[in-house]
């Protein structure tokens, strides 16, 4: 193994590291924010997936007004899945039990009705003109789509972190966490806080599987390989922290790029092995200082 | 009042018993006695694991893990020493599930609530994951067919009979532990676990206990299970097997001891009826669970007990 073709390595597992970190990210915001757990995170990362698939080559937009199109989509099936029925259960005794099962049927209704509308064959997506090329690194040939993806992602996790810490309106998004009886006390909408937090985290994962539409073939199981994924991000990192879902996916991306290229039979395990390995170790996960793990 | 509460249930149980045993009897073909095997296997998992989410909150999304291991140590034992080995081999899955349920316990107790779920499916399906790509010694996707118990067992209805014998006493055994100090104390840990601290018990040996005494259970359920469909496939360990259970939980009643008994025989006569007509099905499932948490989250059992209870208020008091 040469340096090169580590180095080319290295992207890839940074690509694979900032769609992960979008889908962690979100699910990581509901958490910390909503004190919500989305186990149907996933199912809008796939939801992202087939609206850009639909409005690229069905309806013949540009690829980036059909990832937009699909970030906003999943931003707004959120909205609904939160405002009619998570909202139901808040507060109810077992709460966090029955958010669990609540979005687990999510899941399984989600994946019917993609496979209802979409079928089950494979779809593809192209990925967008001017992006289609690759670039030497070193001597070694990298997809240019690959690099922009781990630009374009960070950005926008960045800005929405950005949006979350230093305006009001995140501020007021963050204190829904610690006391909402308080919060509505001073006049915020709590509820309608809640239905866009929930938004903005399901429009990252809805944004996330746009992105990754022209990499891996959309499918309607896909969910499913991405919520395992990004639980076990959140859990090596910290759950509801940001930095930690950073790190974690970081990890895990990394891991798995190179683990396809030593082991590949095996790939899909060493992930999880790294995940019982920190859990051994620090099973409050790498970045969370406090014991905060009482739900 | 107590007593004849317990009779009553008594009483139940009896009746019960006597419609399963009943049933070869009725001229049933071998897929209705397959059906009613079913019932019978998939409640006993339901109820071991309505044990730990019901009885301490425990909420676990890897029980499939359990349901497999005791499958497979049936059907590799079948595969690699011939079926001589059946019964000792459903044992032995028992006793493999208790090692590695204090194992995994020890790691995944020290955290609850959302965490213990994330943890466990983890579990899960890592442990899917080893059984679907090691074709040299699982078989990977194949599974193992013909897994046919030896003797008198190859009997279909004696196998019946069999399955009927080990679940009953299986379910008794759980009801004892459920009412014992220790279930208690368990119920208590859900409700309140720091007075549980103070009052000097360990919540977590507690909890260590009832998860292994759960997946032993689970993984009984499993090694049946293997002689009932003669064969296994690594689809028992992947999280919707999991989720079934749960279903069955919900459905029939998470705060009711005999609620997913029910909830098993209810989910799986619809599957019967329904999901061999339709590609949905999971559609179906997950419509189900959303109506239930939104509307019915005391179970099928636990809203009729409300019904009659509404219904006796009424009625002018006796006694």
């Amino acid at each position: 193994m040469d340096l090169s073709f580590i180095l080319v390595q290295l992207l890839s597992g940074l690509t694979m590291a900032t769609l992960l970190f979008l889908v962690a990210s979100g699910l990581t915001l509901i958490f910390g924010v909503g004190n919500v757990f989305n186990f149907a995170h996933g199912s809008f990362y796939m939801l992202g997936a087939y609206l850009a698939y639909q409005a690229a080559t069905v309806w013949h937009t540009d690829f980036w007004t059909a990832t937009v199109a699909a970030a906003l989509g999943a931003g707004v099936l959120g909205m609904l899945a939160e405002s009619l029925f998570l909202r139901r259960i808040y507060g109810r005794a077992e709460e966090a039990g029955f958010q669990i099962l609540l979005t687990y049927s999510f899941i399984l209704v989600i994946d019917d009705m993609v496979k209802i509308i979409w079928g089950t064959e494979y779809k593809s997506l192209l990925r967008p003109a001017g992006l289609r090329g690759s670039v030497q690194i070193l001597g070694e040939t990298t997809p240019t789509y690959n690099l922009a993806i781990i630009g374009i992602g960070l950005a926008v996790v960045v800005v929405a972190w950005l949006v979350l810490t230093r305006t009001r309106a995140g501020k007021v998004a963050r204190a829904s966490a610690l006391d909402r009886e308080m919060l509505s006390a001073m006049g915020v909408n709590v509820p309608l806080t809640m239905t866009l937090v929930f938004g903005i985290a399901t429009a990252l994962g809805g944004f996330a599987g746009a992105l990754a539409a022209p990499l891996r073939s959309v499918t309607p199981g896909a969910g499913i390989e991405v919520i395992i994924d990004s639980l076990i991000v959140v859990v090596i990192g910290g759950m509801g922290n940001f930095w930690g879902a950073w790190l974690g996916a970081l990890i895990l991306g990394e891991v798995t790029a190179f683990a396809v290229i030593l082991v590949p039979e095996w790939a899909v395990v060493v992930s999880y092995v790294v995940m019982v390995l920190t859990l051994i170790f620090k099973p409050e996960g790498l970045f969370s200082h406090s014991p905060l793990r009482k739900v | 009042m107590e007593s004849i509460k317990r009779y009553k249930e008594a009483a139940f149980w009896a009746v019960l018993f006597m419609a399963f045993a009943m049933v070869p009897l009725l001229r049933a073909s071998s897929y209705e006695i397959m059906l009613a095997s079913h019932i019978l296997v998939w409640g006993l998992f339901a109820v071991s694991f309505n044990m730990l989410w019901g009885g301490t909150g425990m909420l676990s999304f890897g029980q499939a893990l359990y349901y497999g291991l005791g499958a497979y140590a049936v059907g590799m034992t079948f595969k690699y020493w011939g079926d001589a080995w059946f019964l000792p081999s459903i044992v032995l899955g028992i006793v493999c599930s208790v090692v590695l349920s204090i194992l995994i316990g020890l790691l995944i107790i020290r955290v609850s609530g959302v965490f213990f779920t994330v943890m466990t499916l983890a579990f899960g399906q890592l442990a899917w994951q080893i059984t679907f790509r090691w074709y040299g010694v699982t078989g990977g996707d194949d599974g193992i067919q013909g897994v046919i118990p030896p003797g008198i067992l190859g009997d279909r209805i004696f196998y019946y009979y069999f399955t009927l014998v080990v679940v009953a006493l299986s379910i008794l055994v759980l009801k004892r532990i459920s009412g014992s100090p220790m279930g208690l104390t368990l119920r208590c840990v859900r409700q309140n676990p720091d007075r549980v601290r103070f009052l000097g018990q360990s919540v977590k040996r507690n909890q260590l206990t009832i998860y292994m005494i759960s997946s032993a259970f689970t993984a009984l359920a499993g090694g049946l299970m293997a002689g009932v469909d003669n064969s296994i496939h690594p689809n028992m360990l992947y999280w919707t097997t999991s989720g079934e259970v749960i279903l069955m939980s919900v459905l029939g009643g998470i705060g009711q001891f005999f609620g997913p008994f029910i909830g098993a025989g209810v989910l799986i006569v619809l599957e019967d009826m329904v999901g061999a007509r339709t590609e949905y099905w999971p559609l179906i499932v997950g419509t189900i669970m959303m109506v239930m948490v939104l509307l019915f989250p005391k179970g099928l059992v636990g809203e009729v007990r409300k019904l009659v209870d509404r219904f006796r208020s009424r009625a002018p008091a006796r006694g």
